[in-house]
């Protein structure tokens, strides 16, 4: 317990850090889930293609020592749109080979699932045999700068990047899907389809564009997660990705607010854990937070629904 | 039965003639049919012995090794998955906790106690049978797809579990588990590093028993309600059917199967770790079950054989393995979700859109079908 103490403000900088990151990945999940009421398992190796195109963009650009100022804005917004494009691009390739078909032949979810996970796997394999099987590290992007100390807590310049990206981000998704026409025709497929088309939705658009969304959140996620951890591997997607649906459940799947929440809980929740039974044990204490949520409060803290989510 | 026969199925040849194969085989009389599962029981036995089969099956490594693992397993594994995904139409993602209990029991009892193979076995069902109960009885009331999710999320907490406890033998694990005893003078019955067979032979008396007992269920009280809940779980309740109890009974049935099948591979490997089981497992026996015809015995086996034997056939390829595993599993959601070999009744609940967890976004697919208009 006394570790609790001692490291409870490293624990909440730490925390929300990853809790950010889930955040961003969650929405995925959460707007997919709405307009489909599908758990995108490959969800989640979008988020690891995400980590490789930021490693790409890393060599390509050729950077050897840290950036900063102008130089550090200019790569984040490059590799944030890059990583965004090659992500939201997976994800739509991925909707189109994967769930279309199957929502054509009016499938069960339980097909839709299975699909995904095979879909998962493929993604995985590939990028293991064709990009690299080992975790491929990366130059320093950024000093590692401690700019202020809260207690024990060191508020490094990387941990608040992530943190004020994610943030960035997510206002803007929320802008999105509460005020532009886009969004409104996301809330409205949500809220009941049948009715969408009758007011002249094109609901395979609207599909489309979700997914495209949510990979380029998940893609985000991934540019934020190289420069924090500057190692990714083909495997990075599995764990962090079942944290990521976590948080969506956890917030209120559906809920892009709640994603919001529920990956900063669920970040903290895990730091705090670890700070009191080790840091081994992490996994652990998310997917006993998953299993706890689903027994308890399965609609989430704050709800499902994505068609009430208005500004 | 009538649900099929009421649907007209399409009639390709190679059905027509199945169907009237199938016919002539149900409609045979009991001794003829006893004869005909005896038949391929010998037939089965026989697999390891006939010669130059190995050099057709299994170019370049051993028939023997690759029939007990990875083929007789997988059936085993794939059987038990059956009766929870099959059966009551559950998607279990982690399935391999229960495998890893099996194997982790024979390894603590039997490796570090020094317990027998034959002492350990029942616990090991029992433990297995335990877990899945515990898992089932808070989320066997969640929707299809948290179920899943959580499922997938306790096969991670056994093997990280596994991997950080001490006693549990950490990521090293644990080895020298003993081997089953053997029948002295009965070279079949012989269990050592250098002779696969003899575990084989036990797979197969595994095998057999096990499907005397699934098909025994299939058809009771229990069976029914399995199939009712798969097919509308709401309609089963209003009927009466306690959906949450069958549900139980599924989960810890097909965990019991995977407890026993854990147990046996300890035995063969006599080492195990905590990496022997991961997801990748849990997708490959899902994977065997749904190739196959899921809710089918001979679907499954046959899926749980080509899973298992096909990568052995092309070694080389062997790092494309996981990958054909993906591609094919969404090709065939897209082109025979029923599987390779179906039961009829489970192929006519497919046409109808059920026979799942209710349908994918069931309003748009049918805005789409609107689209040749």
């Amino acid at each position: 317990m006394s570790n609790f103490v001692n490291q409870f403000w490293a624990s909440t900088i730490d925390g929300l850090t990853q809790g950010a990151i889930y955040a961003l990945v969650a929405l995925g999940y959460t707007l997919v889930y709405g307009v489909l009421r599908l758990i995108n398992f490959a969800h989640s190796e979008i988020f690891m293609i995400g980590t490789f195109a930021t490693v790409g963009v890393i060599s390509a650009a050729g950077i050897t020592s840290p950036l900063a100022g102008v130089g550090l804005l200019l790569f984040v917004l490059g590799a944030g749109a890059v990583a965004a494009v090659v992500s939201g691009g997976s994800a739509v390739v991925l909707e189109r080979v994967a769930y279309r078909p199957l929502r054509r032949r009016g499938a069960t979810q339980l097909a839709a699932l299975i699909s995904a996970i095979g879909a998962s796997l493929f993604l995985q394999q590939a990028v293991s045999i064709w990009v690299t099987s080992d975790a491929r590290t990366t130059e320093r992007v950024m000093e590692k700068v401690n700019l202020l100390t809260i207690g024990t807590g060191d508020l490094r310049a990387d941990k608040l990047l992530v943190f004020v990206g994610a943030m960035a981000m997510m206002i803007l998704l929320d802008r999105l899907v509460s005020g532009t026409r886009f969004g409104r025709a996301i809330r409205a497929t949500a809220q009941n389809a049948d009715t969408a088309t009758l007011m002249g939705v094109n609901i395979d658009r609207v599909i489309m564009i979700t997914f495209l969304i949510g990979g380029a959140m998940a893609g985000v996620g991934g540019m934020l997660y190289v420069i924090f951890f500057e190692v990714t591997n083909f495997t990075v997607g599995f764990v962090l990705g079942i944290k990521a649906f976590t948080s969506a459940v956890l917030g209120g799947i559906g809920n892009l607010r709640g994603a919001l929440l529920g990956g900063l809980l669920l970040g903290l929740i895990e730091e705090y854990g670890a700070s009191v039974v080790g840091a081994q044990w992490k996994d652990v204490i998310a997917f006993s937070v998953l299993v706890a949520v689903l027994m308890f409060r399965p609609t989430g803290l704050l709800g499902e629904a994505l068609g009430k989510a208005r500004a | 039965m009538s649900a099929a026969k009421r649907l007209r199925l399409p009639s390709a040849p190679w059905t027509r003639a199945y169907e009237a194969a199938s016919a002539r085989w149900a409609a045979l009389p009991g001794w003829a049919r006893w004869v005909g599962y005896a038949l391929i029981l010998v037939a089965a036995l026989a697999l390891p012995s006939i010669p130059g089969l190995g050099d057709i099956m299994a170019p370049g490594s051993s028939w023997e090794r690759i029939l007990f693992y990875p083929i007789a397993i997988y059936v085993l594994l794939a059987l038990g998955l059956n009766v929870v995904v099959g059966y009551a139409g559950l998607l279990d993602l982690g399935f391999v906790a229960f495998f890893a209990i099996g194997a982790y029991t024979n390894a603590i009892l039997g490796g570090t106690y020094g317990w027998g193979f034959w002492t350990v076995l029942p616990i090991g069902i029992a433990l297995a049978m335990l877990a899945g109960l515990l898992l089932g009885s808070p989320t066997l009331r969640l929707r299809g797809d948290y179920l899943a999710i959580v499922t997938l999320g306790f096969g991670e907490i056994i093997r990280v579990t596994a991997n950080n406890t001490e006693f549990l033998g950490g990521p090293r694990g644990i080895n020298q588990i003993p081997r089953p005893p053997s029948v002295e003078g009965v070279d079949a019955l012989t269990f050592s590093i250098t002779d696969s067979k003899p575990y084989y032979y036990l797979a197969v008396a595994f095998i057999t028993v096990f499907i005397v007992i699934l098909k025994r269920l299939e058809r009771s009280r229990v069976g029914r309600s399995w199939t009712a809940l798969r097919e509308d779980e709401d309609a089963a309740e209003l009927m009466g059917v306690p959906t949450l109890k069958f549900k139980l009974w599924a989960f810890t049935v097909g965990a019991a199967v995977g407890g026993a099948t854990g147990v046996l591979y300890a035995s063969f490997q006599t080492a195990i770790r905590p990496t022997d089981f991961t997801f990748i497992v849990s997708a490959t026996i899902l994977a065997a079950v749904v190739l196959g015809g899921a809710g089918h015995i001979p679907g499954v086996i046959l899926g749980a054989f080509l899973v298992a034997w096909l990568p052995e056939l092309a070694r080389d390829l062997n790092k494309y393995r996981v990958l054909a595993f993906g591609a094919a599993l969404v090709l065939l959601m897209i082109f025979r979700p029923q599987g390779l070999w179906p039961s009829r009744l489970r192929e006519a609940e497919l046409k109808e859109g059920e026979g799942g967890i209710g349908r994918l976004g069931g309003e748009v697919g049918a805005v789409v079908t609107q689209e040749g208009l």
